[in-house]
């Protein structure tokens, strides 16, 4: 059922070598089913899988119970979510859980919402767990039961377990270690009994977090921290233009530098291998490289908007439309018009990009890096270095953020590291190491986009037509996933949240267009969701004062088909009190609701606004993502989202002058810093639905949010984002 | 060579002494609590402790250290720091983790110098460390935590 399908394509095109994209050697069978995690019916085909207990835990002699994590914790927690569901079955006690990374093998640690992908996005890592792990646990639990039977010689049916005992009504009781070996020979039950709700221990409930001692004390290892014994560091000069190559390169003062060891032209720029990080910086900036510019990116990033904004006047290819949209705006009372744009958005992890690739002494290949998309990353770099995937094993690690950066379709960084490695021919383990600079200026950022959107309202403020376009780099197009994602031109990354809208329209018409520019472009905590939950929700809120409703009021008469986003609308209306909203001048509440990843988040903003800016007094937040696995992990997650995306609301951007990027560090791209953080209550609506993810939907409503709340306090519509203060203090 | 007092252990260091102390900890000495983030002083994941004040590892030129002590995450100790590292686990502060060695060695600076911090406090103290992941609210809600715990 999970067949792997990898095909090795003749050759990289040219156009693939100069984006960075050499591993478009790999196409992939790939299919991303985040609706089916939450249709009935992809709920019962999850249900149905076999249980897997050899593949997910061992029980140790020394008791502890180890759970394999097939996905990456770049901090959204879900180690301990993992853990929790598959420790609860068990019933196992919480201080004997441990964690382990498990290897590649798409057979048996596929993302069951990625087909034969093992990997980790659009926050699935719970949903696609969530019967896997529950099987996996309850047969473990019915083999511990099995194997005590047998040793006292007493009916399975008298034996229970709790918090890592199994008892017998005797008297008798064992702890997990002493029962493994036995247990491990018992058949493994395909068809498990699985807890009811009311049976919980842990689900549900607040459990510490997994890693938070070695994440507190200096012990956790990231991918940057491995140190393989004669391990080398290797920095890469990259052209300052997409697209660009190396023309010439002079490494002669380089060369004689202490420390370095030696210098490769590599596809992707110049290689420079020394004994240490520092060493390594200096020698790279004593290269002098010439790069050929023939087939780079030398636009600058305003120049590319405009051109957007001319592309959008024309036909698009068409994501969905009902009824005559066109008819209802010409016949409508009032008619509103809006453009939206949104800046290129670097991920900046605070982990920079890094990977160890060493060669084993049989020939095959040990890499150690934060590890995101697994299956990819394994072929790319067996297709790298001319091996089978199986001479390529796969050791995760705790990574330093990732928000999207780690999945690359291509594997860029694994490539590069390998490309390093097959130059130099494995003479030592090699640490291929980006500097913040590298990170950031690297290109595989949240598009550019630019929307224009129409509406028009009858007298009673009823919607009667809504027209919209949106035009931005496919994330899909041209990368191995192509041909699987992309279907009659329309990239559903790009228009998600937005041709879908749960917003009941009696008319509408959304087109796209995929804009061609040599900027690599990747998906950003919560992919197309970023931007068109913004433009959705803002507009709604204009459309809902020209209507001279509340907007609230508005949004729950247009979602009366959709009541768990209802839901979590009026929950978070009325934690934030938004009946009785603050009078004071320059102080104002704002409101939207969006779901995505199948999970329904409503946001309450309360900002005071004017001449000195906007600050971000508090985010009031609901949350419906079905069972809540450890709710403060939920809870964590939202804090942490706008936290996250605040930054991105008020002034970040990447920008491009010549084709040449412009930010490069946290000077000149400043994150959300403490002063700034609003204080976040997020309220969870209690539910015994099947979990979605969490590790996203926290962002998409915050920046409508934050707009909508400024205009409640300045009168002024601030639409594209990062938001234009200055035009605060024309006011 | 060059001789370093880390963590209370004096060691000999063969390096250049503009080579940053956040290099010479993590590639030489091969002591990874301390973390790279940015290099130009940004962040604050390089926070290390010089004769007990917190101070930006990858400014810190290895030449210019002389005797002073340094002090890692690995090696900070004593009561503020206990107090610090339990507030953390207990409130379950950390996401990825990546940054939390340089706000927890900020944290300790702010508290064993000012043992009740107002938020005003803390947003001066604690500014100079970035987290992406966004734990800020429960980093401010750990370092009061911790102050009261050593009230």
């Amino acid at each position: 059922m999970l067949k792997l399908d990898l095909t090795t394509a003749p050759a990289p095109s040219r156009r693939a070598f100069l984006t960075g994209a050499a591993a478009g050697a790999v196409l992939l069978a790939f299919r991303l089913d985040l609706k089916g995690a939450r249709a009935a019916e992809g709920s019962d085909a999850l249900a149905k899988m076999p249980a897997q207990p050899n593949a997910f835990v061992r029980i140790a002699a020394d008791d502890t119970v180890t759970v394999m994590i097939k996905h990456l914790d770049m901090g959204q927690g879900n180690t301990t979510g993992l853990a929790t569901i598959l420790a609860d079955e068990l019933d196992a006690d919480w201080g004997q859980m441990r964690v382990a990374f498990a290897p590649a093998d798409a057979k048996l640690y596929a993302n069951l919402l990625m087909g034969p992908v093992q990997g980790t996005g659009g926050s699935t890592a719970i949903a696609n767990s969530w019967f896997q792990l529950r099987k996996a646990g309850a047969a473990a639990r019915a083999m511990l039961v099995a194997a005590a039977a047998e040793k006292w010689d007493v009916p399975a049916g008298e034996i229970s377990v709790a918090k890592g005992v199994v008892r017998h009504a005797s008297g008798k009781q064992a702890r997990f270690g002493e029962l493994a070996e036995a247990a491990a020979a018992k058949p493994v039950p395909q068809e498990p009994r699985l807890k009811t709700p009311a049976e919980w221990t842990l689900i549900g409930q607040r459990v510490p977090r997994i890693d938070s001692a070695a994440k507190t004390d200096g012990s956790a290892i990231y991918s940057l921290d491995i140190r393989r014994p004669g391990q080398v560091t290797a920095l890469v000069a990259h052209p300052p233009r997409f697209g660009a190559g190396v023309k010439s390169v002079d490494s002669a003062v380089a060369r004689t530098m202490p420390g370095v060891i030696d210098i490769v032209t590599i596809p992707t720029g110049v290689a420079v291998i020394a004994r240490d990080t520092w060493t390594a910086m200096k020698a790279r900036e004593a290269l002098a490289i010439t790069w050929d510019d023939s087939a780079a990116e030398t636009r600058s990033s305003d120049v590319i908007l405009a051109a957007y904004r001319e592309t959008a006047k024309t036909p698009g290819f068409v994501a969905s439309q009902a009824g005559d949209a066109e008819a209802g705006i010409k016949g409508a009372a009032k008619v509103l018009e809006a453009e939206f744009s949104f800046p290129y958005l670097a991920h900046a992890a605070m982990e920079p990009l890094n990977a160890t690739i060493e060669r084993a002494a049989d020939g095959s290949f040990d890499v150690y890096a934060g590890c995101q998309l697994q299956t990819v990353e394994q072929a790319v770099v067996a297709a790298t270095l001319g091996v089978t995937t199986d001479k390529v094993r796969l050791h995760t690690q705790w990574a330093g953020g990732s928000f999207g950066r780690r999945a690359t379709p291509g594997a860029d960084y694994f490539a590069e590291a390998a490309a390093i490695v097959k130059a130099w021919n494995g003479k030592a383990p090699v640490h291929l190491v980006w500097t913040r600079e590298d990170d950031m200026a690297g290109g595989y950022y949240r598009p550019q986009v630019f929307h224009t959107v129409t509406a028009g309202l009858d007298a009673k403020g009823q919607i009667t037509g809504w027209r919209h376009a949106m035009v931005g780099k496919s994330i899909m197009i041209g990368s191995p996933f192509e041909a699987m994602l992309v279907k009659n031109g329309i990239d559903s990354t790009t228009v998600e949240g937005a041709s879908d809208t749960p917003y009941a329209l009696p008319a509408y018409r959304f087109e796209v267009h995929n804009a061609r520019e040599g900027v690599p472009v990747l998906w950003w905590r919560s992919v197309g969701h970023t931007h068109t939950a913004h433009v959705m929700e803002v507009f709604i809120d204009e459309l809902a004062h020209a209507a001279g409703s509340d907007p609230v009021a508005y949004r729950l008469s247009l979602l009366t088909r959709a009541p768990r986003l209802s839901g979590v609308l009026r929950l978070a209306a009325d934690k934030a009190g938004w009946s009785a909203k603050p009078s004071e001048k320059g102080r104002g509440l704002g409101v939207a609701v969006h779901e995505s990843f199948g999970s329904y988040v409503a946001m309450v903003a309360d900002v005071t606004a004017g001449e000195s800016g906007v600050k971000v007094n508090r985010i009031v937040a609901a949350v419906d993502v079905g069972v809540a696995v450890n709710p403060d992990v939920v809870r964590a997650q939202v804090e942490g989202a706008v936290g996250f995306a605040l930054s991105s609301v008020l002034r970040n951007r990447i920008t491009l002058k010549d084709g040449v990027v412009q930010e490069k560090n946290f000077d000149s791209y400043q994150p959300t810093r403490i002063s700034e953080m609003p204080q976040v209550e997020v309220h969870i609506v209690p539910s015994d639905v099947a979990p979605t993810g969490i590790g996203e939907p926290g962002v998409p409503v915050l920046a409508p949010a934050i707009a909508n709340a400024v205009f409640a306090a300045t009168g002024q519509r601030l639409r594209s984002l990062p938001l234009d203060l200055s035009s605060l203090r024309g006011a | 060579m060059l001789t370093l007092n880390l963590n209370g252990v004096v060691r000999e260091v063969d390096a250049d002494p503009d080579m940053p102390l956040l290099w010479v900890i993590r590639d030489r000495l091969d002591m990874t609590g301390t973390k790279y983030g940015c290099g130009i002083a940004q962040c604050g994941a390089c926070t290390v402790h010089m004769d007990g004040q917190p101070v930006r590892s990858c400014q810190t030129r290895i030449g210019d250290v002389g005797e002073a002590r340094i002090t890692t995450i690995e090696g900070v100790e004593g009561k503020v720091a206990d107090a610090v590292k339990a507030a953390w686990r207990g409130l379950d502060v950390v996401q990825c983790g990546y940054c939390q060695s340089g706000q927890i060695m900020s944290a300790i600076g702010l508290l064993s110098d000012n043992p009740k911090p107002t938020d005003a406090d803390i947003d001066g103290a604690m500014d100079g460390n970035v987290c992406r992941c966004g734990t800020y609210q429960r980093i401010r809600a750990a370092i009061h935590e911790a102050a009261r715990s050593l009230a």
